[in-house]
């Protein structure tokens, strides 16, 4: 298998240009909504369809929306930057140029921390997005019988973030896009759907002989839409270089693109095709200045993102590396932890209680945490309710916990109303426990011989005998006493 | 009829104000002299009928309510092509562009209409405004009325030329190198390029984004300020527009004198190249502004002189990339018979573009090029910003500075079709204020011997086009052109 004489003989070189696609109201440069599955070409306006003599106006929101990654990033932020046009003829782009920004980028020299290892963020510059072409008769604009074109999703506002060459694993790449995804997400500039396209990766791959400090020829991959495809396209693009790398050929430096279905990357043009993007500052925009007070203004917005979490996490609340990675990964479901955990919570407890059962529903029921009718206290109470011995974990989880996230009922109210508390008293229980003893002469001779396993079985039939809210504190306590 | 023509917008709205007539009788009168001399000199690409009598209407129907009204209401205007009238053709007077309809209004054109003034037409121009002469229409050869057989300039020739036969006392146009002040030099009349930034351009089809700037013409001074001042301001919807209050230029037209300025002669726009009766009327307007007060300095401006080459490499790098939208996928022309998008877009724009337009889109797309752009846009961008320099140094000294407009008067038709370089030259004392955004006039200051007129320019200071327009209001009172003007073009294209 070529995959693993490339361990051996090759090192994986990867860098990641990542188009996340901003949540702004309105395009970059005109008042048309940002607004995804509208009636084609409905959301347009002579400015974002390019007609002649229209001129483009900067969106704030997008500047302030790049400053916040870009610092969330470590990047530092310059003070004056420009707009330049990117040209190149294609259908999906009203004047043939792009708005986009060349040598002057908004942020730079950045760092994102994954796993420990500090991959380098060359910059983060802002632009227009493209319309969108569906074609008849075929899958490209080539050899169609014709083409639409919708530009709907013209002006609407982009980060690039590009990655150095810093990455050097599949299992690497995937993980910096899944944590970008997920900071993205945490500052609210970028939904990250991937396969909805709000959230795009073209990775850039090479290889070189271990131990070489020389950048080998890359390619660049695009169409990856999904973290699933990112790691299938690495490993076709590695496979495909290795095969020519060991045959004694050389790598070319072109544009492939990754075809879901085969699983293969395949060519889309070569260096000598590449575009001359003919790039120029945009004489419809004045340069843009960007304030100390505005950063700052933006820098108190940054919540506690989840890399910092990671690390806090173990410290704060004892948690596995397992479960941390489940309770930061949304924001929302973090932000609700901590909650739950302000209100005197056991970490620990409400850790497993949201990995556990309350995920569970949420997916069942396909919502999250933000939209359900639980709040941060209304957990609390449940978890007071379990330590106090009140109710037992079962029942609060097949009884209590689906009517708190459904309908917000407070704890109390479920347990008084269906007589949930548990049976604490051991008076009322020391029949109980005598009788299973009784019933059952095999299993108690198994026990006495210190079969301790068996106690399990007899502690489950007492619940059975008490609907479920005998205490197994008592009854264990109970089990022991008619043993002496 | 015809006395309504001969009359300037102030006097036309003042007749309108006072009820002794409407401005239904304004369009009519107007339209009666298109009529007439529009078969001659070929100055409209269309008329906005429709739009100018439903505005005349609603005129007259607020001055019969007493609404108030302003300084240009009942003011009829013809309006450059490469301006946006909503539902109107704006064809840039280039085949690409023959059958589309603006679906919005410019801001410039906006804010006239507000004002009460009047559409009447959409005038002729060199394509996309690339040209000095208007024979690079693809429709039309719009012809000077001064003389039938010579070119009104470019490339708002069609609204000078219109204003000049009286077609209108006003109408716009647009100015990147001096394509209002050029024809104005060329046809009698006042043009003036505002400050860049005075005036939006939002709704003005773009050749050179970074120069490009809407213009009035006139025929006088006063006029000029009426329009300048209706047209300007800050505009949200154009980022290059200047967030500055817009003087009241009427009540500070009249200084009465010069006295105490300061007018620099700028050397290298005097010398080689200027013919002899040009610089012969210069001079004699140097006397004249002495007569009125002014200082008259020689000043040095070194690096003008690369002001044509500079102009021609930032011009056309910035139009190859404003007319790529022009392709055949969303309006406008779009060749029939091909499959695949390459040859639509190639067989469109071959079909579409003028040879002057070709011209500029290779040199521009060129200088953009990896590898070139270095050498071209960037040393251009370089080279501005000395011109730029050389006009604020200069400005410590002088008030204002003055060139002839143009090294010649109107050429004959055809006479420099074949050579572009000639042509270009005819832009050599426009270029220099283009480029470093500065506000400037052509008036009228006199005739060479074969009858034709001849332009002084005025440059100032960025956003001085009060000082500007009073001290040309002051010269050309002096010089007293006027009358005469009006005589002469009514002998050729009436009589």
């Amino acid at each position: 298998m070529t995959l693993t004489q490339t361990k051996t003989e090759y090192e994986v070189v990867i860098g990641l240009e990542v188009h996340a696609q901003l949540k702004t109201k309105t395009k970059i440069f005109c008042n048309c909504p940002v607004d995804f599955g509208a009636e084609p070409n409905t959301n347009v306006c002579p400015v974002c369809l390019g007609m002649p003599g229209v001129l483009p106006v900067l969106n704030k929101q997008v500047v302030a929306y790049a400053i916040k990654t870009g610092l969330a990033l470590g990047c530092e932020i310059v003070k004056h930057c420009k707009f330049d046009r990117k040209q190149y003829f294609y259908p999906d782009l009203p004047k043939n140029y792009q708005i986009s920004q060349y040598d002057q980028p908004i942020c730079s020299n950045g760092f994102l921390d994954v796993n420990g290892k500090k991959i380098g963020i060359q910059r983060i510059h802002m632009e227009e997005d493209a319309g969108k072409l569906v074609h008849a008769g075929s899958d490209r604009l080539h050899g169609s019988d014709y083409s639409l074109v919708d530009y709907n999703r013209t002006g609407t506002p982009l980060l690039e973030i590009v990655s150095l060459p810093d990455i050097r694993s599949i299992e690497e790449a995937r993980d910096y896009a899944q944590l970008l995804r997920s900071i993205l997400r945490y500052l609210d500039v970028c939904d990250g759907n991937l396969e909805e396209g709000s959230m795009r990766c073209d990775v850039n791959v090479s290889l070189r002989p271990v131990g070489s400090s020389i950048l080998g020829t890359r390619s660049e991959i695009k169409n990856v839409n999904s973290f699933k495809s990112l790691v299938r396209a690495i490993e076709a693009e590695i496979e495909r270089q290795t095969e020519i790398l060991n045959s004694g050929g050389k790598v070319i430096q072109e544009t492939r693109l990754f075809e879901e279905n085969s699983g293969k990357t395949v060519s889309m043009r070569s260096k000598e095709e590449a575009h001359d993007y003919r790039y120029f500052p945009e004489p419809d925009l004045v340069p843009l200045e960007i304030s100390k007070e505005w950063i700052n203004e933006i820098k108190e917005t940054i919540p506690e993102l989840p890399h910092n979490k990671k690390i806090r996490y173990p410290k704060d609340y004892g948690l596995n590396s397992d479960d941390i990675k489940v309770l930061i990964e949304d924001r929302n479901m973090a932000e609700y932890y901590e909650a739950v955990i302000r209100l005197g919570a056991n970490p620990k407890k409400a850790a497993n209680w949201l990995i556990g059962p309350v995920t569970a529903y949420l997916k069942e029921h396909k919502t999250d945490i933000i939209n359900s009718c639980m709040t941060p206290v209304q957990l609390a109470d449940l978890l007071v309710f379990i330590e106090k011995g009140i109710i037992n974990d079962n029942i609060a989880k097949a009884e209590i916990l689906g009517e708190i996230l459904s309908n917000g009922t407070n704890a109390k109210e479920i347990i008084e109303q269906k007589g949930l508390a548990q049976i604490t008293d051991e008076g009322a229980l020391k029949q109980a426990v005598k009788e299973v003893l009784d019933q059952n002469p095999e299993q108690l001779k198994q026990l006495k011989e210190g079969k301790e396993k068996v106690r399990g079985f007899f502690v489950g039939q007492v619940m059975k005998k008490t609907d479920g809210k005998a205490s197994p504190n008592i009854v264990n306590k109970l089990i022991d006493e008619f043993l002496k | 009829m015809k006395d309504l023509v001969n009359k300037s917008a102030k006097e036309l709205n003042k007749l309108f104000l006072s009820k002794e007539i409407s401005a239904k009788e304004i369009v009519n009168a107007f339209y009666k002299q298109i009529e007439i001399v529009e078969p001659k000199i070929q100055a409209l690409n269309s008329l906005t009928k429709d739009l100018a009598y439903k505005q005349a209407e609603e005129l007259d129907q607020k001055v019969s309510r007493s609404d108030k009204l302003g300084p240009i209401a009942g003011v009829p205007i013809i309006v450059k092509d490469v301006l946006c009238v909503k539902n109107y053709h704006a064809t840039c007077s280039s085949k690409i562009l023959e059958n589309f309809i603006a679906p919005y209004e410019s801001t410039a054109t906006s804010n006239l209409w507000s004002a009460g003034a009047i559409c009447l037409a959409k005038s002729n121009m060199d394509e996309f405004a690339m040209g000095s002469s208007t024979e690079n229409s693809a429709f039309k050869k719009t012809k000077n009325p001064w003389n039938l057989n010579t070119v009104p300039g470019g490339s708002s020739g069609g609204s000078a030329a219109s204003v000049a036969a009286m077609e209108a006392p006003v109408s716009l146009g647009t100015d990147t190198g001096g394509s209002v002040r050029q024809p104005a030099s060329f046809c009698g009349v006042v043009g003036l390029k505002p400050t860049y930034g005075r005036v939006s351009r939002f709704g003005l089809i773009a050749f050179a984004s970074s120069l490009d700037q809407v213009g009035p013409f006139a025929r006088d001074v006063y006029d000029t300020a009426l329009i300048l001042q209706h047209m300007s301001g800050y505009d949200p919807k154009d980022s290059t527009s200047l967030n500055v209050d817009v003087p009241d230029y009427i009540s500070k037209l009249n200084i009465g004198n010069l006295k105490g300025k300061k007018i620099g002669l700028i050397k290298e726009l005097i010398g080689d190249g200027i013919e002899s009766e040009v610089r012969k009327s210069v001079e004699n307007s140097i006397k004249i502004l002495k007569d009125l007060g002014a200082e008259i300095v020689e000043i040095s401006l070194p690096n003008v002189k690369y002001s044509v080459p500079v102009y021609y490499i930032l011009a056309t790098a910035e139009a190859s990339s404003n007319l790529a939208r022009y392709d055949g996928v969303k309006y406008g022309h779009r060749a029939q018979g091909t499959k695949e998008v390459l040859p639509m877009y190639t067989k469109t724009r071959q079909e579409g573009f003028g040879a002057e337009v070709k011209r500029r889109i290779m040199l521009g797309t060129y200088a953009l090029s990896s590898g070139y752009y270095e050498a071209y846009y960037k040393k251009a961008q370089q080279v501005r910003k000395l011109v730029t320099q050389d006009f604020l140094n200069s400005f410590e000294k002088v008030d204002l500075m003055i060139t002839p407009t143009c090294p010649t008067t109107a050429f004959e038709l055809g006479s420099k079709v074949e050579d572009p370089l000639s042509m270009y030259l005819s832009d050599i004392a426009t270029i220099p204020a283009s480029l470093a955004g500065l506000p400037a006039i052509s008036v009228p200051c006199g005739f060479d011997s074969k009858n034709l007129p001849i332009g002084l320019q005025i440059i100032a200071p960025a956003l001085s086009e009060e000082l500007l327009l009073s001290a040309a209001y002051e010269f050309e009172k002096t010089c007293n052109l006027f009358n005469k003007t009006n005589m002469k073009v009514s002998a050729v294209v009436v009589g």
